[in-house]
């Protein structure tokens, strides 16, 4: 394991330092977190403690930036 | 009621409107048109599902072509057959939760939302099917104590040995199987709620209750992390 591999095991392995949302929060506001990103607004002063949450969930950022990718490639 | 005039007259919709970088006229949302024609009656109604369906099998296949790569060797038939699942599932949760739409979002976006989530799930566990999920930490790395940044190195080095410790001595056993299967292992958590027969949230807070006991002991053993808070809802 490299030096840089286990830093980045640190930050998984502790998550997030900020509040955070719970899974079934941030499946509530993701569709509006994500319109808000995707007009270039500001999300996380909007909708604080998804971006931390994020981080820290793959399962949730996955869906996350499936959203974002879906909503910005769609007319 | 009209959501979506009550939308218009909320920051958050003034917010995405003004937005550059996304269509950015009111009339441009169609969110409205959808909510009438799906809480109608008769033909228009079907023609609604009918369109909606078509729109949840987009963001089911734009799903499983993006994680194409990384679902080894399962057939293209099969993933059209997940992806016609999800959409299936979406319609049924859409069309049972369509009075929880505020209006906060697009009616797209909020549909997209529910049929990437059963695609995701999906697929995660189609990927994961047959596969060992590991719960202890037989997979714990060998650290590096040198490298480019020497110094950075050997505090990480002692800061994972501690946190080794502290999983071993200060989380209870539930919480060491959690914790272990998908921060140190990577098991999708999707898959480890199917196998301890759980779901997605109740399996998110017991990491995080286990992060926070990690974080103090590593703070009471004189190594400083910030702690991290749940937000209440």
């Amino acid at each position: 394991m490299t030096p840089h591999d286990q830093h980045e095991l640190i930050g998984r392995l502790l998550g997030p330092t900020e509040p955070e949302v719970s899974c079934e929060r941030c499946f509530e506001l993701l569709d509006q977190y994500v319109d808000l990103e995707a007009a270039g607004a500001d999300a996380d002063a909007r909708l604080p403690g998804m971006r931390p949450h994020l981080e820290g969930c793959p399962a949730c950022r996955e869906d996350h930036d499936s959203l974002l990718a879906l909503v910005t490639s769609t007319p | 009621m009209h959501l979506i005039a009550q939308a218009r007259r909320s920051r958050i919709y003034a917010g995405w409107v003004s937005g550059a970088s996304r269509t950015a006229e009111p009339g441009a949302d169609d969110s409205q048109q959808w909510l009438d024609a799906l809480r109608s009656s008769g033909a228009e109604r079907d023609a609604a599902l009918v369109r909606l369906h078509e729109l949840l099998l987009r963001g089911a296949r734009f799903e499983t072509r993006r994680r194409r790569a990384g679902m080894g060797d399962v057939s293209n038939a099969e993933l059209e057959d997940l992806a016609v699942q999800a959409a299936d599932d979406a319609m049924v949760a859409i069309l049972a939760k369509l009075d929880a739409f505020r209006g906060e979002s697009r009616f797209t976006t909020w549909a997209y939302k529910f049929v990437l989530l059963e695609a995701g799930v999906k697929l995660r566990r189609r990927a994961w099917q047959g596969r060992e999920v590991m719960l202890d930490a037989e997979a714990w790395p060998a650290f590096a104590a040198s490298g480019p940044s020497a110094q950075q190195a050997v505090e990480d080095a002692e800061l994972l040995e501690a946190i080794r410790e502290a999983i071993a001595t200060a989380l209870t056993p539930h919480q060491r199987e959690v914790f272990t299967a998908l921060a140190l292992n990577g098991v999708p958590i999707d898959v480890l709620s199917d196998r301890l027969g759980t779901n997605r949230g109740a399996l998110y807070k017991t990491l995080h209750d286990a992060r926070r006991k990690l974080r103090a002991s590593l703070a009471m053993a004189g190594l400083s992390v910030a702690d991290n808070q749940e937000m209440n809802a």
